[in-house]
């Protein structure tokens, strides 16, 4: 399974970066997002995915065999990406509402420069 | 008693921070009080003087410092004592000269705190025990400078002549840190006592001569020596008595210092003695050549300084005790002339108004005074008895004369060089101070008897010792002894006097004065000839050339910033990209020796392969639409992929949080959607392939990263501590809950933090929305800025 999910994370990693590249903005937004997602997924892979139940302590016990959850620390980890995830993305998302608004266009060539033409 | 030099070093300091407080105290009296600290100076060193003994030196131990390793450790032997003397002495007079000099001047108190730092840095930097202090000062010499040279910054020429002189010296200070460095990881110290006392020669060690060229480069650099010399002459820029400072006592001789200090740990070698007796021997002649040359007083002293500064070079270069012995005592002879010959020049502007000498003439009657003192110093630089510059110059020759296989070059460049001095000496007294029957007797703005006293004292003082140095030389035995001993010349004793009896050297000398005279009355020939060769050389103008060199610098640096910071940031993403596949490519492959656990992999369930096939042609799909909606719907497709990918696998936190995530951002996705532009296609289809074959090569490559890791830490210590301490110690039975509020509770409080701010500035760019419709309503295009100014803060 870990090798599909491989594959998997490198097919995400492909398709992000070809939208970052594009020059429409709401392409390289949803760029990040799938970037970020795949990242996501390789921290994931990383903590193991030998099928485990979910990290809870039962009631009544004191504490758990770790061998029998699945590791809590890479989902504490991706738990907080995913919320700075949406923070960015909700922060680009109204900041291209906004370019889009004052310059009337959505072209990333055209944010060369710093400057107001 | 012990410290008191590091305390008054400090207070140099102090005093030149608040002198923009006193001087609200003092007004124009500010410069006469502050020479009260200096004079303090010159006193204790007088007095340690006398306690010196010929073989002893004293360290001054503090525990203050810059930083550990960088204490301010004072040394006290003859050499130091002989520069601090003239610093502090000559610091005492140039302040008096100044309260008078820089009346009119406004930003007085700025003058006087650059001049207090800069008297400060250098006497720190000679008595120094430590390398880095002593580079530390050599460099705030440096930048009090810059600001000394550039005081007068309306005018565009003195701003250039100090970026000029910044730029040199600063690269002989990046030089000169460079070496310290070097020798304090070779020998494992950074304190002068120690390297000296453990006579260490770096002479034998692989790095040698790249830390001599270094030191030399400095040296070299500070000292204004050919091809570096340009900058001294521009340095004319400054007030005149930061001139006369700069050229008597500190700054150029600071390179000197350096070279003398330096000498036991790398002197004496072939490249020493080859690489200082050329540039020495070059400058020596040059100066004086260009000096001959020159109409404004000021110049013509400017170039007799770097001739002088060439002969302490070359001296040092010669490298036998004689040689370091004239080194040492020309030192105290060009301090003495020529501290006093600039305070001259500074006076008889302030009393005629010009400096242009073949526009003076017949000032003895009027400035008598003046004249005497200007013949002292004139004959001490023409190194004619009975003053000290006699026995400067005697030495120098018998030092010159000892090596047979270099004398052919030194002693003619020498000779001539010397045959110069004496003309100019004679032409600048002629021409000043005797009076020319056709021309009309100048008049003066000031008379001589109404300058107050502090104004001519320091030239006559500076006239007076050198003429009672020349009478009695004994007196300098002790320190020059002591000094030498310290160079590394145990066997060194010496004595000086005035009559060496009749020999070579003393028919060199006649030589050379007949020789000058004979100049002096062909002088207009002369004259004439080196002008058109300086015109002719103008061509190759240093000081425009350097000038120059900065601008292509500048020019080529905006250049390549241009080119690397284009603008366009899908191509700095590609670069980004191509960059991190190569690097980590070549790396990836190079790892073998990581032992990682043989794990199996765990088998593939069909509903979760089916899950991900699905996700994959959402994003497939997504990455191809041709219309916003289905573009973010299929992500949203993606999204909840994954999702249900963490829920499969037991992380059930996960998958709850995803699918919030997701919905507020396909909420907020379709809330904007209807001010989103349609998609259109921006690039052509060569860059579309392009893009497209990095897109794939970084997937392949990630992927290859991911297999290459072997799913690795299957491991979990430090899960296992969570799972172990989360009820017993955080009384929660969510370990991942736990994690993000307790044990990492701090991470958490910065990721509210980012929310936090994401969440503002949502807010306001919707906010400043409505202000722009409302302004467009009322016509104006402000709103603009608002933007702009959000998008950079």
């Amino acid at each position: 399974m870990e090798y599909v999910i491989a594959v998997f994370i490198g097919l995400l990693y492909a398709c992000g970066v070809y939208l970052i590249l594009r020059r429409s903005i709401v392409k390289v937004i949803l760029g990040v997002f799938v970037l970020s997602n795949a990242t996501n997924l390789i921290i994931f892979l990383s903590g193991g995915i030998q099928r485990g139940g979910a990290p809870f302590i039962p009631e009544g016990a004191e504490t758990v065999d770790p061998a029998t959850i699945s590791d809590p620390l890479p989902q504490a980890l991706i738990l907080t990406a995913i919320v700075i995830s949406l923070g960015i993305s909700a922060y680009i998302l109204a900041l291209k509402y906004r370019y889009f608004d004052v310059t009337g266009t959505h072209d990333l060539d055209q944010l060369k420069n710093t400057d107001q033409r | 008693m012990d410290n008191i030099l590091s305390l008054l070093i400090g207070l140099i300091f102090l005093a030149g921070l608040a002198t923009p407080l006193l001087y609200r105290i003092w007004q124009k009296n500010t410069g006469i009080y502050l020479a009260v600290i200096p004079l303090i100076i010159f006193v204790v060193l007088i007095s340690e003087l006398f306690q010196l003994a010929p073989r002893e030196s004293s360290v001054l131990e503090t525990t203050m410092g810059f930083l550990p390793g960088m204490e301010f450790a004072f040394r006290i032997d003859g050499l130091s004592l002989i520069f601090g003397l003239l610093i502090s002495g000559i610091g005492v007079l140039i302040l008096l000269h100044a309260s008078y000099y820089m009346a009119k001047y406004e930003r007085q108190a700025n003058f006087y705190t650059y001049l207090m730092f800069f008297m400060g840095a250098m006497i720190g930097m000679v008595f120094s025990d430590n390398l880095l202090v002593l580079f530390v000062f050599w460099e705030i010499t440096s930048v009090a400078s810059f600001f000394l040279i550039g005081f007068d910054h309306h005018a565009e020429k003195s701003r250039q002549a100090a970026l000029q002189a910044l730029l040199i010296t600063g690269f002989g200070g990046l030089c000169l840190f460079f070496a310290v460095i070097l020798t304090g990881n070779i020998t494992g110290t950074y304190v002068i006592s120690e390297l000296l006392e453990q006579s260490i020669h770096l002479g034998n060690h692989p790095y040698y001569y790249l830390i001599l060229t270094l030191t030399i480069l400095a040296a070299v650099t500070k000292s204004a020596q050919f091809p570096f010399h340009f900058w001294l002459p521009g340095a004319m820029q400054a007030p005149t008595p930061v001139s006369a400072y700069l050229h008597s006592a500190t700054m150029v001789n600071a390179g000197i210092f350096l070279l003398m200090r330096i000498y036991p740990i790398m002197g004496g070698t072939m490249m020493w003695k080859y690489s200082l007796m050329l540039t020495g021997v070059i400058t020596m002649f040059l100066g004086a050549f260009f000096a001959m040359g020159q109409r404004d007083f000021k110049r013509i002293l400017a170039f007799t300084t770097i001739s002088a500064l060439g002969t302490m070079t070359l001296l040092v270069g010669i490298d036998t005790p004689d040689s370091l012995k004239a080194a040492l005592i020309f030192f105290i002879v060009h301090g003495l002339y020529k501290g006093g010959l600039f305070m001259i020049a500074g006076i008889i502007d302030k009393s005629t108004g010009t400096r242009d000498i073949y526009d003076l003439h017949g000032l003895f009657k009027k400035m008598p005074v003046t004249a005497i003192v200007t013949l002292l110093a004139l004959i001490s630089m023409a190194g004619l008895p009975p003053m000290l510059g006699f026995i400067g110059k005697e030495l120098i020759y018998e030092a010159k004369m000892q090596l047979p296989d270099v004398s052919w070059l030194l002693l003619p460049l020498g000779v001539g060089a010397n045959m110069l001095m004496v003309a100019i000496s004679i032409t600048v007294f002629y021409e000043l101070f005797i009076p020319d029957k056709k021309r009309k007797p100048i008049e003066l703005k000031y008379r001589e008897r109404d300058l107050p006293l502090r104004f001519i004292l320091g030239p006559i003082l500076l006239a007076v010792v050198g003429l009672f140095l020349g009478l009695s030389p004994k007196i300098l035995e002790i320190p020059v002894d002591n000094g030498l001993y310290f160079m590394g010349n145990q066997m060194a004793h010496i004595s000086l006097s005035l009559w060496h009896g009749f020999n070579d050297v003393l028919i060199l000398s006649i030589f050379t004065v007949l020789s000058g005279i004979f100049i002096f009355y062909i002088r207009r020939p002369v004259t004439r000839m080196i002008g058109r060769i300086i015109t002719w050389l103008d061509h190759l103008h240093l000081p425009t050339l350097f000038s120059q060199l900065i601008n292509k610098y500048l020019k080529t640096a905006a250049k390549n910033t241009n080119l690397l910071q284009h603008g366009y940031h899908r191509f700095y993403l590609l670069t980004f990209f191509l960059a991190v596949i190569a690097l980590m490519g070549i790396q990836i492959f190079r790892i073998t020796d990581i032992q990682l656990p043989e794990l199996t992999p765990s088998p593939i369930k069909i509903h979760v392969a089916l899950l991900l096939l699905v996700t994959a042609i959402s994003v497939i799909f997504a990455v191809f639409a041709k219309s916003r909606l289905s573009a973010i719907l299929a992500m949203g497709v993606v999204g909840y992929g994954i999702a249900m990918l963490y829920l499969y696998y037991g992380a059930i936190d996960l998958a709850i949080t995803q699918f919030l995530a997701e919905t507020v951002l396909m909420v907020l996705f379709v809330m904007v959607i209807y001010y989103l532009p349609e998609f259109a296609i921006l690039s052509n289809k060569k860059s579309r392939l392009r893009d497209g074959i990095i897109s794939v090569a970084v997937g392949v490559f990630v992927t290859l990263v991911v297999l290459k890791a072997k799913f690795l830490n299957l491991e979990t210590p430090i899960s296992e501590f969570f799972a172990a301490n989360s009820y017993t110690e955080a009384h929660g039975r969510n370990i991942v809950n736990v994690i993000l509020v307790d044990f990492r509770a701090l991470d958490t409080l910065g990721e509210l933090t980012v929310l936090t701010l994401a969440a503002a500035g949502v807010y306001s760019l919707f906010r400043f929305q409505i202000k722009t419709l409302k302004k467009k309503k009322s016509g104006q295009q402000k709103p603009r800025e608002n933007v702009d100014n959000k998008m950079h803060g």
